[in-house]
């Protein structure tokens, strides 16, 4: 029995790339939780949007290497990434006025807007596709490691190794000094409690003079901000394609869900608990469970609950049973 | 003229001008795609348009079909039923057997902590015991000839079969998961059936044992009275007309056996749009519309809206699954990487929209105008790029934007659609 | 006699379809308590509304202090000095009371340190909670809240729509006295109530709605001794 290798072999294949992927997840679903507090319709263009703010980091990042600019150990990533936010806060705040805002001020059905917001996904997809195309784009520079496997054993005598990728780290912190921005920024300033606000109570915020148009405005740039990020965190840590950007939709949608649609912090925990329920599940525990387990008992199989390729079921099954025994979420959705 | 019979004579406009100008294969080519997209718009509208049931997982349907050519028309492979046959079936089996006693568990046993640990238990215990038997039993038979099966085979029944039976593999599927998902809020509906479509995709590209995967499958049959394109250009009679009538053999070919296809598929679609009006004008669709109007009331009012929305949720991806078949079986191969949720699911309800939603002939009409476009954009696209481009010099920018003319249809579809939602909501041939 | 503070002068007009008030008028001098009832279905609230600007008036007019402000829209009335606590949705369930006041002070530039200070003054309870969501607290707690929400921008006539509705007899009597003090600190009071014999005990000035249209205006006392109004509308 070695307790100490199953947990650096826990650590190493399950809890660091749970947290990393649920960061990532956790800042997509607050896009969309914010977008559905505020404006009331689930944006299914959230994916694609989070596709455009990455192929403009991209662009920029290539751009910046070509001149030799770096962030050094950091990914040049980085430093482009306020380049990507700017544009694609500009995208949805134009694709606002051209589109939605007709149907705010009509009233329109929240499943309406669900529809337009298939129209925009159609645009932002062909315009991705239109100008990066539909292959893998790989732009993670830097550091690789920042604790390599091969470090780790010597440094540590054991047999297995813990390898903390450079982009599973930049994940993670980037990830908590946005969350706390956010956080900071709903509770703290006065635009941001007038977010919460309109969120609560449309009717009463306008009655109290809180002006509809920029809380709107704030919101798109957050989400576009939020959109981006996690897209070029994702991109960053595994790699960036269009269509696997559209099909985050649904672990992103599962998570927001989860949580309870319209909760940031619900957002967060939701990303947290699909993303580790999906390691968790596709995972081979053969590994863990060898070094727990007296030799006579080591497992034959895999132990493998389900293959990689099901992760869509993971987060489909815990949506499905969240929807139908806890309909507003972990965290009672609509309220911030 | 009426208004909508011009806008059906405007599209035949587009198909005619296509055949002169390009091709009459191309033309027929685009006609057969539009019309087999045309029977699952029509399950779009029943769901959406007659109910207001947000399905996106139209892709999952018509994927389903696609398998159910693969399953009747390939001959079975005795070895691999042999290596493993039971043991899939059992397995299989077990996995439902788990599932139903776990929902009768849920439902005759008190709620409360001993439900859920006894729900538990079930599920987890099913779950170990199917994975021992099924597992063995798949390795086994994707042992058997991997590089030509490594799967169990189909039926070996006529192609022609495999239409119904993918609409019946399809309500089957719509039934288990209408009796999940519909109570859910809309959105919420149609994330949950965008995820299905996702996980039953996934299913036929890594369950080798069923249809070979991503290894794709197959299908060397064709639906009766469908020719083949090399035995009709073997057939004296054929070259004879050929000769007579002045055409190339292997064009006409060709066309004939779209021609074919086109008979058949029209005749499906004319037998759907016709039940589809009765049923729309019948008391059950003025109840369905009440239903989709105002729920409420129609459930104040004694009517059962959870079954009608399960009824029509079946309907409307039987057709999917039938139009899934047809697809397959007109290509010849079963390919589970060809399923993209935007050409499968998005697409048609672009067509749904812009053709007026409610309607029947809206839907058919915007099928028609909606497919058109779609591939005449990929067969014109580079063309039309390479014009564009013509001024500029040869190097990297000129071929990426000839190269990716094809991603301008997807931009072009979203904002028609988006102009249709803003300009003629109701589509194309309102609701009546 | 000087023109009242505010007032809704023969209103006509109702939520686009048919008209819902006929040529009704609704007056409320400073520093008085002004109360509209009548039966249910009389178009008290709507009359209210209209004074408010949320329902647009086909004929009529509203003044505040000698202006015509008929044409504004209900949040430039609140700049104008109005201020309206609807009867349900009032709050801000999930800030707590304070950010609910804070966001009641929305338009105000200045520091309003000190009218939240008046407010918890008033409603002493809502300051020992001030850092609970507001969704949390009572019925008669949230009304407080609500009050106070619409008080924070020092309005110079405040309108409350069924302030009492759905909280106890108690809650009730404690809410009345509030609200006339803060008649008392000069502020304008127009209100709609259910509860139309309390309500009346407090008016300066009541008025009887029926359809639409005035059926009996005169002061609180004198309404509460008329006979026919007693026996119509106050049940004996």
């Amino acid at each position: 029995m070695d307790i100490l290798n199953a947990l650096v072999a826990f650590l190493n294949f399950v809890f660091i790339p749970g947290l990393t992927y649920g960061a990532q997840l956790a800042l997509g679903a607050l896009g969309v939780t914010l977008i559905y507090g505020i404006l009331r319709f689930s944006n299914f263009a959230h994916g694609d949007t989070m596709a455009f703010g990455t192929m403009v980091t991209i662009l920029v990042t290539w751009w910046f290497q070509s001149i030799g600019i770096t962030a050094g150990i950091l990914p040049t990533a980085l430093l482009a990434l306020p380049f990507g936010i700017a544009a694609t806060a500009a995208l949805v705040l134009a694709t606002d006025k051209a589109v939605y805002q007709f149907y705010r001020r009509q009233k329109a059905s929240p499943t309406i807007l669900v529809i337009v917001s298939m129209g925009v996904m159609f645009v932002m997809n062909g315009i991705v596709r239109l100008i990066i195309g539909v292959d893998d784009q790989n732009f993670a520079d830097g550091g690789r490691f920042l604790i390599s496997a091969g470090e780790f054993k010597s440094a540590t005598g054991l047999a297995e190794g813990l390898a903390i990728k450079g982009t599973q780290a930049v994940t993670v912190i980037t990830a908590f000094v946005v969350v706390a921005a956010l956080f900071w920024f709903l509770q703290k300033t006065r635009t941001g409690k007038s977010m919460r606000a309109f969120s609560d109570n449309e009717d009463l915020a306008l009655l109290s003079g809180i002006n509809p148009d920029r809380v709107v405005q704030v919101t798109w740039i957050l989400a576009a901000a939020l959109a981006t990020i996690a897209g070029v965190l994702y991109g960053l840590d595994k790699s960036f394609r269009p269509f696997t950007y559209f099909q985050l939709l649904l672990p992103i949608f599962a998570a927001a869900i989860v949580g309870g649609l319209g909760s940031p912090l619900g957002a967060i925990a939701g990303g947290f608990v699909i993303a580790f329920s999906e390691v968790v599940l596709t995972y081979a525990w053969k590994k863990v469970v060898t070094y727990v387990l007296p030799e006579s008992l080591a497992p034959d199989g895999l132990l493998q609950l389900m293959a990689t390729d099901y992760k869509f079921a993971v987060s489909f099954a815990i949506l499905i049973l969240v929807l139908l025994f806890m309909p507003t979420g972990l965290f009672k959705g609509k309220s911030f | 003229m009426s208004k909508n019979a011009k806008l059906f004579l405007g599209v035949a406009v587009l198909y005619l001008a296509t055949g002169l100008l390009i091709s009459w294969n191309q033309a027929l080519f685009i006609l057969n795609f539009a019309l087999v997209s045309a029977i699952m718009a029509l399950g779009v509208n029943i769901q959406w348009g007659y109910a207001g049931l947000f399905n996106t997982g139209i892709m999952g349907f018509a994927a389903l079909g696609g398998l159910s050519v693969a399953l009747v028309a390939t001959p079975p492979v005795r070895e691999a039923w042999a290596a493993g046959g039971t043991g899939i079936l059992a397995g299989l089996g077990i996995g439902l057997a788990t599932l139903a006693a776990g929902i009768t568990l849920w439902k005759r046993m008190v709620p409360g902590r001993n439900r859920a640990l006894a729900l538990t238990l079930v599920l987890l215990a099913g779950f170990v015991i199917f994975r021992m038997v099924f597992d063995p039993a798949v390795t086994a038979v994707e042992a058997v000839n991997p590089s030509v099966s490594g799967n169990l085979g189909g039926l070996g029944l006529p192609v022609l079969l495999a239409w119904p039976l993918g609409g019946l593999l399809a309500a089957l599927a719509a039934w288990g998961i209408g009796k999940t998902a519909l109570g859910l809020r809309s959105d919420y509906l149609a994330i949950a059936t965008l995820g299905i479509a996702e996980i039953i995709v996934a299913v036929m590209k890594n369950e080798d044992w069923l249809a070979r995967g991503v290894k794709m499958m197959n299908v060397q049959q064709r639906p009766w009275p469908v020719p083949f394109e090399v035995d009709l250009q073997a057939n004296p009679t054929f070259l004879n007309l050929a000769n007579s009538l002045g055409f190339d053999p292997v064009t006409g070919s060709s066309i004939l056996v779209k021609l074919t296809y086109m008979a058949m598929i029209l005749a499906v679609l004319a037998g759907i749009i016709w039940l589809s009006e009765r049923a729309l004008n019948s008391p059950w669709g003025r109840m369905m519309r009440a239903i989709r109007d105002n729920e409420d009331a129609a459930r104040a009012m004694g009517k059962d809206v959870t079954r009608r929305h399960l009824q029509v949720f079946i309907l409307g991806s039987a057709l999917a699954g039938v139009a899934g078949a047809i697809l397959t079986s007109m290509d010849g191969i079963l390919n589970p990487g060809t399923y993209q949720p935007l050409r499968f699911t998005f697409l048609i309800w672009v067509m749904v929209i812009i053709g007026g939603s409610g309607n029947n002939w809206g839907a058919v009409l915007g099928s028609l105008l909606i497919g058109w476009l779609w591939l005449i954009v990929e067969t014109l696209g580079p063309t039309v790029m390479s014009g564009i481009t013509a001024g500029m010099a040869d190097g990297p920018l000129k071929a990426h934007l000839v190269d990716s003319a094809q991603h301008m249809r997807l931009l072009t579809m979203g904002v028609i659609l988006l102009l249709v939602l803003r300009f003629s909501p109701r589509g194309l041939i309102p609701e009546k | 006699m000087a023109e009242p503070f505010l007032i809704g002068e023969a209103m006509t007009g109702g939520y686009g379809g048919a008209d819902i008030l006929h040529s009704c008028t609704i007056a409320v001098e400073k520093g008085e308590i002004a109360v509209i009832v009548g039966p249910n279905g009389a178009g008290k609230s709507t009359a209210m509304k209209a004074v408010f600007g949320m329902l647009k008036l086909r004929e009529g007019h509203v003044r505040l202090d000698g202006e015509d402000i008929t044409a504004l829209t209900p949040q430039a009335r609140v700049a104008k000095g109005m201020g309206f606590v609807p009867q349900t949705h009032n709050i801000f369930p999930s800030m707590t009371v304070e950010e609910n006041l804070e966001m009641g002070a929305f338009i105000r530039t200045d520091d309003f340190a000190d009218t939240v200070a008046q407010v918890f003054d008033l409603f002493p309870i809502l300051k020992t909670k001030r850092n609970q969501p507001a969704g949390e607290l009572s019925g008669g707690q949230r009304q407080q809240v609500a009050v106070g929400r619409a008080l924070m921008t020092r309005p110079k006539v405040l309108m409350l729509d069924e302030p009492t509705a759905g909280v106890s007899p108690i809650v009730m009597d404690e809410l009345f006295d509030r609200i006339i003090e803060i008649a008392r600190t000069g502020i304008s009071i127009l209100m709609v109530e259910q509860n139309a014999r309390q309500a009346l005990e407090i008016a300066d000035k009541g008025y009887v709605l029926v359809q639409g249209a005035n059926r009996f205006t005169d002061t609180g006392k004198a309404l509460m001794a008329d006979p026919e109004v007693r026996r119509s509308f106050l049940g004996g």
